[in-house]
């Protein structure tokens, strides 16, 4: 069977495309608060001034002739991640783990010049990798040191967190672990893992690769089912404070686990995707109808994440063999019955 | 909620409009649904013959009454140094020619064309019988005439089976000795109609001579045949005189109504009025469009058709963008393909039209590939963003121009509507498959094309169908139904298709942590 059935989507309460442009981005995002997800800069300022870790800025470039001034701003730093200021999906950013007699390395080890470097930002500056083609800006931030829990977990890459937060509720979390097929990226649909993230607990639930369940990483090997989202009140937190800071109902926060700093924001996106609903197992619907049923708003992102905790938090966690997970689909069946 | 209620308001309102519009002009102008729809149409000819002898002339002819459901393309009144004007009374229509001197054989012509309209029901004549007289008989007449009545008059009973069986009783092939003496076997036919009048008159129903033509294709020197009309009390029923049929036959144009005469000539003798048919196939479009037209409806008049044909051209074209449009939003709301840019399948299916399909497809990925080549070297040169889209730009008019000039060395004529082809968005086409090969590897290149090639072909096969074809050029309208119908669309929040397939995983493994 490749293909499933209306009903039993709806039975799931799964928000397809259509009903997430409808129901959720045009009706809590408003088009005017757009800039302050899309730029990347924007989001960076209004998240300092509300206290929220991010990575340090290193330095920004605006114009074609600033690409002469690279070679300087570089000269200072041994690692370092450059990003367009309006990308999307992870395009264009370009990471460098090691500067060594005018070669740079990326994480994969391959070696590259700085006219490389310098084509890449220029390329970002005349617009390619932003929205509608416009130009842009590039910014330079330092690199994030990978937390040692997700050391077995990450193939050339750093683990990024996506929580949906539906107007301040953190309601839905994902980790995603970047893959060889993946070519180092955490895109789910170049073959990145998705792994479903209890809410409640910060345990891994399921992991998916192209939609398939998977229970180890399938370049390291190492099983899914003893991991845990360290910082995870921290995190969800900062996730949920995101709401007061930028108004944006429906919203994706990307965070990043760093060694030294803990949780920080790297981005966030206005119009979040949904296959982190393959990777959980389950469907936004329900837990977005929770949250637009509640009758008051809570200020406190704190207590806020608390509802969610409790609320969210998946009745059966760890992931199993199948022929075990199929033993307890059929108790709880009987219970539910 | 009242922002929906109110979308669907809209919806209806456009809805109805169109649908209305279409009725309208479907209905009341007679415009046919489908394209092969054809008609007849009827080139009557009448033909006055008489001699003159050097006084004044005035001919005087009965011209057919105008109906709703006829409609009368052409009426011309050709003769030569005749003066000719069109009388106009209540009863009936007249046309007449006049001369100061005529000598010898002369002829005038009337000419009708005429095709009848289905779409709208013929209406019995309404008018008034005028009052009964009389006839005036001798008696060994008026005694058969009674006798006969009598008789049928019992085996009736009302106006119509009377009429019917006064008429069977008259034309029996064995007559019993009163029909054979009012028959008068060598008299004509105006002889019987008169009969059949005075009969009825005798009996009380008034009745009156219809004069009209049976419509043949290609006969010539007819003349008009004879039906009584009777009146019932509420409405007119035709009979043939012959038969005691009722009603009025297929392909009989009634000519003239009454008693008056048919033919007046003063100043002339032995005149005489003949008439041939001739039938023509119309499409029925051309014929709707042309009439319409001419009464100035007011839908016609400011529409397409007061364009210029090389305009009327270009909007057959443009009007079929919409159902384009229907296609790509159809294709990605509800199937949920991905395109590489949200119209450009439309542009592509334009330029299918003028290529024809096959063609099209090859060419369409002859230039690309070359295209995505050619790019892929071009990134290597670190170029900005505009400059290479621009120097894209170059690249494919040059395969177009190879492509041309190659084919056209070898022969192969249809590869030249290349040209069809924008260049402009064949170039941003490229530009965004080689950036999404970079970024997204060749996969993704090869979805998001080959979802832009699917949608284009769908659209194509819409856009050439025939009866798409003219149903968008003769309803405009439609695009009302279209737009209704794409507002609707914009409502639909349900699954895509290609979900199904997305979450598939999902529905196999449902498990019980559902909340």
């Amino acid at each position: 069977m490749f293909l499933t059935s209306f009903r039993r989507l709806k039975n799931m309460g799964i928000v397809g495309m259509n009903q997430r442009n409808f129901a959720l981005v045009s009706r809590y995002n408003p088009r005017h608060l757009y800039p302050l997800v899309d730029d990347k800069l924007k989001t960076k300022q209004l998240a300092q001034a509300a206290g929220i870790t991010v990575p340090k800025l290193l330095g920004t470039l605006h114009y074609q002739y600033d690409v002469k001034e690279l070679k300087n701003m570089l000269n200072a730093y041994q690692q370092f991640v450059i990003k367009p200021v309006k990308g999307s999906g992870g395009k264009g950013i370009l990471v460098i783990t090691e500067q060594n007699h005018n070669l740079y390395y990326k994480p994969s080890g391959e070696a590259v010049k700085l006219s490389h470097i310098e084509r890449h930002v220029s390329n970002i500056l005349s617009g390619l990798h932003s929205l509608g083609g416009k130009p842009d800006s590039v910014m330079i931030e330092s690199l994030i040191q990978i937390d040692p829990v997700f050391a077995d977990y990450s193939y050339e890459g750093i683990p990024d967190l996506r929580v949906i937060v539906f107007k301040g509720y953190p309601i839905m979390a994902m980790l995603r672990l970047a893959t060889h097929a993946s070519d180092g990226r955490a895109n789910l649909h170049q073959g990145a893992v998705g792994v479903g993230i209890d809410i409640g607990t910060g345990e891994a639930l399921h992991a998916v690769q192209y939609g398939i369940p998977v229970y180890h990483h399938p370049d390291t090997h190492k099983a899914f089912n003893d991991l845990t989202v360290p910082h995870w009140n921290k995190l969800l937190t900062l996730a949920a404070a995101c709401y007061e800071m930028t108004g944006l109902g429906y919203l994706g926060v990307d965070i990043v686990m760093d060694r030294d700093q803990g949780p920080m924001i790297i981005e966030l996106n206005a119009r979040p995707g949904l296959s982190i609903q393959v990777a959980n197992f389950s469907g936004l619907a329900p837990r977005v109808a929770i949250v637009e049923a509640l009758e008051s708003f809570d200020h406190d992102a704190q207590s806020r994440v608390d509802f969610s905790k409790k609320n969210f938090a998946a009745v059966r966690n760890l992931i199993r063999p199948r022929r075990r997970t199929n033993h307890i689909k059929n108790a709880s069946f009987l219970i539910l019955n | 909620m009242q922002a929906k209620s109110r979308l669907y308001t809209v919806v209806l309102l456009i809805l109805f409009t169109g649908i209305g519009l279409i009725l309208y002009k479907h209905l009341m102008l007679g415009f046919p649904l489908m394209p092969d729809d054809k008609k007849f149409v009827w080139t009557i000819e009448a033909k006055i013959d008489f001699q003159a002898h050097g006084d004044p002339v005035i001919v005087s002819l009965a011209l057919p009454p105008k109906e709703p459901h006829l409609t009368f393309m052409e009426e011309d009144f050709a003769s030569s140094d005749y003066g000719f004007s069109e009388l106009v009374s209540n009863s009936e229509r007249r046309g007449q020619w006049s001369k100061r001197t005529a000598q010898g054989t002369q002829t005038a012509y009337y000419r009708l064309s005429v095709y009848e309209n289905d779409k709208i029901i013929e209406i019995p004549p309404s008018d008034a019988p005028e009052q009964l007289k009389k006839p005036e008989l001798d008696e060994v007449f008026l005694t058969a005439s009674l006798t006969l009545l009598k008789k049928v008059r019992a085996r009736s009973a009302n106006p119509e089976i009377f009429t019917r069986e006064l008429v069977q009783t008259l034309n029996s092939t064995s007559p019993g000795q009163n029909q054979r003496l009012l028959r008068n076997d060598k008299a004509g036919e105006d002889y019987k109609t008169q009969l059949i009048l005075d009969l009825l008159a005798l009996e009380g129903i008034s009745a009156r001579v219809v004069r009209g033509l049976f419509l043949e294709d290609g006969r010539r020197r007819q003349s008009l045949t004879n039906f009584v009309e009777i009146h019932d009390g509420n409405q007119w029923i035709l009979f043939n005189q012959d038969t005691g049929k009722s009603g009025k036959p297929k392909n009989f144009l009634i000519w003239q109504r009454g008693g008056q005469s048919l033919l007046d000539v003063v100043g002339g003798k032995n005149s005489q009025v003949s008439f041939s048919i001739i039938k023509n196939t119309h499409s029925t479009r051309n014929l709707v469009v042309s009439s319409s037209l001419n009464k100035q409806a007011t839908v016609i008049d400011f529409s397409i058709y007061s364009l210029p044909i090389e305009q009327q051209n270009a909007f057959k074209m443009i009007l079929l963008l919409p159902i384009g449009a229907l296609v790509v939003v159809i294709m990605r709301i509800l199937v949920g393909i991905r395109t590489s840019g949200t119209f450009m399948p439309i542009l592509i299916a334009l330029a299918l039209i003028q290529t024809t399909l096959i063609t099209g497809i090859v060419i369409f990925l002859l230039v690309v590939s070359t295209g995505l080549l050619i790019r892929s070297y071009l990134s290597r040169l670190n170029l900005l963003l505009v400059a290479r889209i621009s120097a894209v730009i170059i690249v494919v008019i040059t395969i177009i121009a190879s492509i041309s000039i190659i084919s056209h060395k070898l022969g192969l004529s249809q590869a030249l509507t290349v040209t069809f082809f924008p260049m402009i968005i064949l170039a941003w086409t490229i530009e965004r498959m080689s950036v999404l090969w970079e970024e997204d590897g060749p996969r993704e290149v090869m979805i998001q094309g080959g979802g832009s090639l699917l949608t284009a072909v769908i659209a194509y096969i819409f856009m050439t169908n025939r009866t798409v074809e003219y149903l968008t050029f003769n309803f405009p309208e439609l695009m009302l139904v279209n737009l209704a119908l794409i507002l609707i669309l914009g409502q639909y929040t349900g699954y895509r298709l290609t979900e199904l397939y997305r979450f598939h995983s999902m529905g196999k493994q449902h498990v019980s942590d559902k909340l």
